[in-house]
Formats: C-alpha cells, structure tokens, sequence
C-alpha cells in the first residue's frame, strides 16, 4: 500500500490502530500480528484475520514506529497484541526526543 | 487525522488523569470526552456551521473546542474586546454560528439576530445529557477545525483557517504522548482568542498535562496561583514577565515551576536576564510563531538560555535574542526583496512551510505561494547554526529618506537602559524625510526619566547606532497601546505623536 500522510490504518488481528505520520515513495506491506492492516475507512474496514503466534510483541498507546531507511514513521493511537511490520520486518520503536513544552 | 483523535488518545490512555481546572473540581480526560460528545451531539442538532466562542478561557473552551471538532465544524474564538463595529463585522461573518458568549458579551450576538448561552449554562446543559453512543467520529483531516482572526494591529483581522491536519502535525511534531508526570499542571494566562490557548489545549491534553486558566493576569495573582495550584509549566506573553518582574514588594518565588514558555511579541533582554537569574530552577523556552503556523514554529530552549547567560562566546549569548531553531516538519527560508534566499547572518524576508501552516484565510483564498511557503511578513535573519532572529514585522519598518530601519534595532538599544521598563519607535510623517523617527518610553517603577535622562538616551542610541537611526524626539509616557497580548499598536503611538495629521 501506499497511504497518504493522515490515513488511520486498522489492524486486522487485534485492536491496534495507528495512524501514518510519514510514508516514503514505496508500494509497501504494512503487517499487524502477522496479516495485513487496512484502511480504517475502507472498504476493507472490519475485516478480521488470524493472528500469527509468533508475531505478539504488543503495540504500545502514543509510541511511534520508524524504519528512517524507508521513510515510514506510525503512530499507535489505539494499542494491542500483535506485532507491527513493514515488507515482513518489524518495526522499531522511535526513540522519543521530546521538545520542551512551548505553548 | 483529526482533533478528537487526540481526545481519544487522552481518554483511552490516561481517562482518570484530571487534565482540565483545578485538582478538586476538574475533570477528568474519560469526562472531557463525554462533555465533547455530548457538545457535538448540540452543534449538530442545531445544525450550526461554526461554534462562536465569545468568553473569557475557562473549563468550557477545551469542551467548545473539542465538541465543534466532533461536530466537523470550526470553533471561533473572537475577541471580546474589539469595538462594536469590528465585532459586528466577525460575528456577521458567521450567521448560521451556535454562540457560547459571557454575559454582557450578548449585545454584538442579538444585533446579529443570534442567541448565546454562557459557558456555565453550555456545561450545565451537556452535563445533564447522558453521554452519547462512545463511537469514534470521522471528520475530514482537511476540514476546518478552528478559525482565529489575527489581531489586527497592522491590517484588518483576517481569519484564519486552521485545519485539523494543520493542528494535529503541530502536536504530532512537538508533544510526544502522555509525557506528562501525573502531579504537572499547567498555567494559561493568554486568552482563547489567541492561537496559543488553542494549541495549549491540545499539547497539555496530549501530554497528559493538566491545564489552569488564569481569566485575567496581574502579577500577584499569577505567582499566588502557582504557588497555591503547585503549577508546573506556564507560558506568558514578553509584558506579563516584565510585569512580574518589575512589580514592587512581590514575593516572586514559585518552587514547584519547571517550565516557562514566552512568545507573542519581542522580549526585552534585560527582563529575561533578570528572569533568569531571579529563577536559576527554571527552564525557559522562548517560541515563535504565527496563528498562521498553528503557533510555535521555532524554539530556543532551557540549555541554549543558560549557555547564553554563562558563555564567553558572543555567538552564544546572542542566542538569548533569538527565537532559536525550527521544530520538526518546518522549513525556514530568508528571502531577499526578490524572493531569492539569502545566505546565514544576512536580513530579509522570513517565509515558512510545513504541515501545520495554514494555507487559506476565510473567505480570501489561499494564504501560501504555489509551492506551499507562506511569508510571515516578519523581518529576521538566521545565525550559522540555523537560530532565528526576529527583526520586526515588515509593515512596521521606518523609510526615512531613502533608507529602511527597522525599530526592532533601536527598541533594544532603549529597552538595554536599566530605567526603561517599555519602548517602542515609529516614524511620523514628515515634509522632509517622508518618516521622522520619533520614540517612546516608559520608566520602570520608581525610576524617574527626566529631559536630561531622555537627552542621554538619544546620546545612548547615537553611539550604539548611528545618528539616521537616532530618534529625533523621545518622550516618555506612563504606558504603551498594547494589546491585552502584549502586542505592540504602533498606528496608536503614531496618531499620538502626531494627533494634527491624524
């Protein structure tokens, strides 16, 4: 897939969302406990696949998921089990470099 | 990618953190999102296209806020200020608006054949609604989120339209989530007109962090309450500082204060130095930005005001002038009168980009060039290192004769002096010279600026400048026009110094 910046992709496997905060130029796969997630306000939106036991790291509320070699940051904006990935490789989690607070 | 998405975030993460008002009587995040549901559900009934919001901060401008959001409609904050003609004419813009709006704020909304109800009777109706169906809501990340007229000290008000991509990228950009420690509490002095009680509300929320609202500042209150509220973070504008600093016999000590944000205007270095050393536990961010840009687009942080305090290099220390470095997802560029960039350490035309810059004032088009930069019409120059230093707004330069000044350099030089608490320089019209440069100050507290003292100012201004930028006349007065945002209106100091033409 190739989602626009914005777009809230929903898991298939469990109750994780996340929404795209940066995408690159690639046509890329984006895996949530091992089977693909989906546009939340797709067509394909509710589907439901089983999830794969060897991918339930966990998604974590407010993390961000980075792979700075593709381009793709994702943020968790709903957590849970399952492990998220990009062409099959799991995503890291961003290190936070918070700014200090200006407002 | 939309507000209430933050709001979700808030209430799924963190439900039973207070995050708004005061420990005993806030409410929670789990709550907020009832009382904005509950909103949305009376904005969508009523069928209104925009949610009016004429009334001083306070609990019900975050439910405003969020409850418009869900309702896929703007919130507008105006001004309660303004004159009646300019309110007419913001309220006009906005005929099919649901209206929250204080009492004694009511005049400008009947004459537009509107009804208002207060803030206290807006929470009281949603808190008798049973909460709605908890279902997420789908409102288009392009669509307006929340509309703010500029101040007009330069122009007219032009609104702004903030999208909810727009404010998202900045919180996205600049909070990560839930960093807040559980006891942090944050103090808001500005109004909710202005852009930072809108992003205010939503980084704090973001961060976990609880918010208080203080309706009007003065100096003791504002150190009461953070002494009694153990605030954490505040953010002030240049003139609420100064005012905290300069006050006679006030007991300045605020322990639990981590944090202190400035912006909105030009901050004299003698008060952020005094500041500074007044408070030595302190971080102090200074933030430029624009309503335009979803506020900050540049910050100077805790470390770099220290090392500009502490350092032998003049590089370092010149820093605590500057408006410091862009934040993530922001471009800056300094273009020539011809639009071309110029290199570091050169002035000129600041322009901006990125994702949180509005593109589009209502009802007059696009805000941006074709390739999405917006110009601020701000006058600056970066340092090597990529800091920005704010030289003034465009409309404000001087032309005397045929050459450009820009006060900005000639208020430093007068807001250097010990005795000088405020100052600002315009040019008067002038048979000669076009523009005459004239001045005005005013005394600190308990200091006395006599003709002499006035007389050794303009000496003062002749050796750090140059004669052609010494002003030819400085008075003083007992204070400044400013705007209750500290913004300086320097068409009011004009029409003084020069009432006959007026």
């Amino acid at each position: 897939m190739k989602p626009r910046v914005g777009t809230t992709l929903a898991s298939t496997t469990d109750g994780t969302t996340v929404i795209v905060v940066r995408w690159g130029d690639s046509d890329l796969d984006v895996t949530c406990g091992g089977a693909p997630m989906v546009d939340a306000r797709g067509p394909e939106a509710g589907t439901t696949n089983e999830p794969d036991p060897a991918q339930q790291e966990g998604t974590r509320m407010g993390k961000r998921y980075a792979d700075d070699a593709l381009g793709v940051e994702l943020l968790c904006t709903k957590a849970g089990t399952g492990t998220l990935a990009v062409g099959g490789v799991p995503l890291p989690l961003k290190d936070a470099k918070p700014l200090p607070a200006s407002d | 990618m939309n507000v209430t998405m933050l709001l979700d975030m808030a209430a799924d993460g963190f439900g039973e953190r207070v995050v708004v008002g005061t420990r005993e009587e806030g409410f929670t995040a789990a709550r907020l999102r009832e009382l904005a549901a509950a909103a949305g559900a009376l904005v969508t009934d009523s069928g209104a296209d925009s949610l009016l919001y004429l009334a001083v901060n306070g609990p019900a401008f975050p439910v405003a806020l969020f409850g418009a959001a869900r309702a896929g409609v703007p919130l507008v904050p105006v001004n309660y200020r303004l004159g009646a003609e300019q309110l007419d004419h913001l309220v006009g813009n906005h005929p099919d608006a649901l209206v929250i709006a204080d009492e004694g704020q009511t005049a400008a909304i009947e004459r537009a054949g509107l009804t208002a109800r207060t803030p206290e009777k807006f929470l009281a109706e949603l808190a008798e609604t049973p909460p709605p169906a908890d279902e997420p809501v789908f409102v288009d990340p392009d669509s307006p989120a929340v509309i703010i007229y500029t101040s007009g000290t330069t122009s007219a008000p032009k609104g702004v339209v903030l999208r909810h991509a727009n404010l998202v990228s900045y919180v996205l950009g600049t909070v990560e989530f839930a960093s807040a420690d559980e006891g942090d509490a944050a103090l808001m002095s500005v109004p909710p007109y202005h852009i930072a009680a809108v992003s205010n509300a939503l980084t704090n929320l973001y961060a976990g962090r609880r918010v208080i609202v203080l309706e009007a500042f003065d100096p003791r209150n504002w150190v009461e309450t953070v002494r009694g509220q153990q605030v954490t973070n505040a953010m002030v504008v240049p003139t609420m500082l100064a005012r905290i600093i300069d006050e006679p016999d006030l007991d300045r000590a605020v322990p639990s204060l981590r944090s202190l944000a400035y912006g909105g205007a030009a901050m004299p270095r003698r008060i952020i130095e005094q500041a500074l050393r007044e408070w030595p536990h302190v971080d102090f961010v200074n933030a430029y930005g624009l309503t335009e840009t979803s506020s900050t687009i540049t910050v100077l942080g805790p470390a770099e005001h220290r090392a500009a305090l502490e350092s032998a290099d003049p590089a370092v220390q010149a820093r605590l002038s500057s408006a410091g470095r862009a934040v993530p997802g922001i471009e800056i560029e300094v273009r020539d009168d011809d639009g071309a960039p110029v290199p570091s350490g050169t002035s000129g035309h600041i322009w901006v980009r990125g994702e949180q810059v509005s593109t589009e004032y209502a009802g007059k088009g696009s805000s941006v060039d074709a390739e999405g930069w917006f110009y601020t019409r701000d006058h600056g120059r970066t340092d090597a290192d990529g800091y920005l230093f704010i030289e003034g707004r465009v409309d404000d330069t001087i032309i005397r004769g045929a050459e450009n000044i820009a006060p900005a350099e000639i208020e430093d030089v007068l807001l250097r002096h010990p005795d000088v608490a405020d100052a600002v320089v315009v040019g008067v019209p002038d048979d000669e010279w076009g523009q005459r440069i004239e001045a005005v100050v005013v005394a600190r507290q308990g200091a006395d600026l006599d003709e002499a003292a006035l007389e050794a100012l303009r000496a003062e201004v002749r050796g750090s400048l140059r004669g052609s930028k010494t002003p030819e006349r400085i008075v003083c007065w007992p204070e400044l026009p400013r705007t209750p945002t500290g913004k300086l209106v320097r068409r009011d100091v004009v029409s003084r110094l020069d009432p006959v033409r007026d």
